[in-house]
């Protein structure tokens, strides 16, 4: 795991002479491109050299060099390691940047996030507004200068706890109406949310139809949540409906916004790991493999062996138990009710009650160390894990197929549905099953493996029909290659220490930059840290891929019933906590 | 034919609700002659949580409660000894590293200082948590090297107002957290056994 693996030798700069040049800051890798030559490199990376799907883009804000920097990672769905490439930027307000939307139309809601959260306009954009923050925010928090209302020190721990920790709330004070921040002449009384909506009604796709008379049909705009039940939490899409088929459709999310990743940089390295457990709640244990593995790259430190063996154990379990509850929900959305949905959570508790035991949480497990795990598996425990992964799991997988999978109302509710073909959904930067399904054989466990995956036999399952069965079919079958990966884990497991480096409570990270990814059971979980030699992480980027996978929502819905957009969010696997972070 | 896919599924449900019944009867013949229960009593329980769990599958809380494995962890506890004359003898330094390394800063020291001296004096005079901001992720308990603060097992802490815990509050005796935490508390104090061993066996050389 040497740090710059996942950086392909490739020489740009003699592609691009004076354009081009290589990232030679220590602790950096990749290529730093003008910002004139990012389109027609962008291009060349993917016409010429074959790196079909962008990952992740996202900012950096340099305030002490007075300037801005946007990320891009970029892959090939054949597997091998990934370019990086960054332009940077005079920091100014605002920050003009040509959009890669026509290359990658998979930046679309990244590019959105940029500019919402770092002030960077990206001139081509279709429709770029804001998009985690709401209208009237004052400014762009990610920013370094910006500062929450509640501001209290750059970086934690904070000096108020110790020695002289007497304790005040937080609300004492940051008092009820003085604890928020608008515009300049913003008034919030005078208010109403009528602009960003017309703006937001305006960014959909208008179309004319007629029928057979050659009368004019009136096309109508339905709200859809954000509180309703179907949208997985406070998730809203506004759709245009010509008769009940969907003609254009925009996601509007960011209710559940914190900014997890401003919090992540005034906390020390150690400290955002139990904040990771709370972006997708389903599989905290992914979510702590993914930000340890970013660090681990940085600080350059071993796992040791029994904890692989044990992280492993621990991702494919919750692999399992995310595609169970997806079953369960998906059903659920079609109009089933609750009986696959508590099927599923028989299977599921039992695999949370091994988390707890272990971990000392259900949910928020907060297992993961840098350099391995808080603790072993204790035996009895084990010998559980043993029973369901050997004795249980795979009798109830096949249950539920029995259950579901011939059953012709679910057959004629997801065959042919949400389509999305091979070369969309690279373009727009789909991962994990929906990719999948798709017929695109890509998984970073074979793509670019991790820990140990390279040891383990097993099959990437993929699927030609890009349809919402096809995507049900996927998720299935990978829980029976989880359960083979799962299986060799337990009996190859070896004795020995659960951690490679003493723990610390201050661990020492030296500068540089690592983008940590995982496949979490929802896709590419990506952690993008920048480290610069502080106890704090200057840059803590998630690429989420709740999110991202959301770009293609439209693309999937338009041309299908209103009753199937329920169905098609479904089957994307969406969590709120990671969406909106 | 069609229609064959859901009389296929229809047989499953069919079968868990055969197997409900089943199951209510094999612990009723067991009831007779074992004594054993499936609802209200450890064994069944600890059925409904085993691998072999069949039919109906549901904890009745409050009434019955899943165990708590050793290592559950909820909202913090300090730790103070016994004294031989029955007083409190509080394990913490009042060194500062939970506070510092807890990631939402729910933890408030007030160190004590010596009134006479002015030097710092390893004992907390106060110690806040409030328990409404705090994540229970452990880490306190984890870094703590006085085996001081720990995380408790008592999660039913609802109440109508806010949770700041003082003193008062957080002081636990070295014998409940044995009780919770038996394995633990047998580690812990086997170690600090061996350190005192070896610092004697120095001291004596």
């Amino acid at each position: 795991m040497a740090t710059p693996s996942s950086i392909s030798t490739i020489d740009l700069s003699a592609s691009f002479p004076g354009s081009v040049r290589l990232d030679d800051r220590p602790g950096y890798s990749g290529w730093i491109v003008e910002r004139d030559s990012l389109v027609s490199l962008a291009t060349f990376l993917r016409d010429e050299l074959g790196y079909d799907l962008l990952s992740s883009v996202t900012g950096v804000d340099y305030l002490p060099e007075d300037k801005m920097e946007v990320v891009y990672q970029v892959y090939k769905t054949t597997g091998g390691p990934g370019v990086f490439f960054k332009v940077q930027l005079e920091r100014q307000d605002p920050i003009e940047l040509p959009s890669l939307i026509e290359i990658w139309p998979g930046v679309d809601l990244q590019e959105r996030e940029i500019w919402d959260l770092y002030g960077i306009k990206f001139t081509g954009h279709p429709d770029l507004r804001r998009i985690l923050t709401w209208e009237g925010f004052d400014g762009h928090p990610m920013r370094k200068d910006w500062q929450e209302a509640f501001y209290e020190e750059e970086t934690k721990p904070f000096k108020s706890r110790w020695p002289e920790g007497e304790h005040v709330s937080a609300e004492e004070k940051n008092p009820y109406k003085d604890n928020l921040r608008f515009p300049q002449k913003f008034n919030p009384e005078k208010w109403t949310p009528t602009d960003p909506e017309e703006a937001l009604y305006k960014s959909l796709k208008k179309s004319i139809s007629f029928d057979e008379e050659g009368l004019e049909t009136e096309q109508i705009i339905v709200n859809m949540g954000p509180q309703h039940p179907s949208t997985h939490g406070v998730f809203r899409a506004v759709v245009t409906l010509d008769g009940e088929t969907v003609t254009s459709l925009k996601p509007v999310m960011g209710y559940l916004h914190r900014n997890h990743e401003k919090i992540g940089e005034r906390n020390t390295f150690l400290q955002n790991m139990p904040y990771t457990d709370r972006l997708d709640y389903f599989n905290s244990m992914s979510n702590n493999w993914g930000y340890a593995l970013a660090v681990e790259k940085l600080m350059g430190i071993e796992v040791a062996e029994r904890a692989e063996y044990i992280r492993t154990i621990m991702a494919e379990l919750s692999r399992i138990q995310n595609h169970l509850i997806w079953i369960g929900m998906m059903l659920n959305d079609l109009g089933t009710y609750f009986t696959p949905a508590l099927y599923a959570f028989e299977e599921r508790e039992l695999i949370l009650d091994i988390f707890e035991a272990a971990s000392g949480s259900r949910m928020m497990c907060n297992y993961y160390r840098f350099g391995g795990v808080v603790r072993d598996i204790p035996r009895p425990v084990f010998e559980k894990i043993k029973g369901l992964v050997f004795d249980r799991l795979p009798e109830k997988i096949t249950e539920f197929e029995r259950l579901l999978s011939e059953n012709e109302i679910l057959i004629s509710r997801l065959r042919g549905i949400g389509y999305l073909s091979t070369q969309d959904a690279i373009a727009y930067s789909m991962t994990g099953p929906v990719l999948r399904a798709s017929g695109v054989p890509y998984d970073i466990r074979r793509a670019e493996p991790y820990g140990i995956y390279d040891t383990f036999d097993f099959e990437v399952v993929t699927n030609d029909e890009g349809d919402m069965y096809a995507r049900y079919v996927v998720r299935i079958e990978e829980m029976r290659q989880s359960l083979r990966i799962l299986e060799q884990a337990l009996k190859d497991i070896p004795e020995g220490p659960v951690m490679s480096v003493k723990p610390v409570y201050q661990v020492r990270v030296p500068a540089g930059e690592a983008y940590g990814r995982i496949e979490a059971p929802k896709g590419e979980l990506g952690f993008y840290v920048i480290s610069n030699g502080k106890p704090n992480p200057w840059r803590y980027h998630v690429r989420a891929p709740s999110f991202i996978n959301l770009t293609a929502l439209e693309k999937m819905c338009v041309g299908n019933k209103i009753a199937d957009f329920v169905a098609i969010l479904g089957a994307i696997d969406i969590v709120l906590g990671e969406l909106d972070r | 034919m069609y229609g064959k896919g859901i009389l296929k599924g229809l047989s499953v449900t069919a079968k868990r609700f055969w197997t409900t019944y089943w199951e209510d009867t094999v612990w009723f013949l067991r009831r007779l002659t074992g004594g054993e229960k499936r609802y209200y009593s450890p064994e069944g329980i600890a059925r409904r949580s085993s691998k072999d769990a069949r039919g109906i599958f549901t904890i009745q809380y409050p009434e019955e409660k899943l165990p708590t494995p050793e290592e559950f962890r909820y909202i913090p506890l300090l730790v103070y000894d016994e004294g031989d004359g029955g007083q409190k003898e509080v394990r913490c330094t009042s060194c500062g590293i939970c506070a510092k390394v807890c990631p939402p800063q729910c933890i408030w020291i007030v160190r004590t200082n010596d009134p006479k001296t002015g030097r710092p004096v390893p004992q907390p005079a106060e110690f806040f948590i409030d328990a409404d901001i705090c994540m229970n992720c452990g880490f306190c308990a984890e870094y703590c090297p006085f085996d001081a603060i720990k995380m408790d097992h008592d999660y039913e802490i609802a109440s109508y107002t806010r949770n700041i815990l003082d003193l008062d509050h957080l002081l636990k005796s070295a014998s409940y957290y044995e009780e919770i935490r038996p394995q633990n508390a047998a580690q812990e104090n086997e170690a600090r056994r061996a350190k005192e061993a070896a610092k004697a066996a120095r001291a004596s050389a």
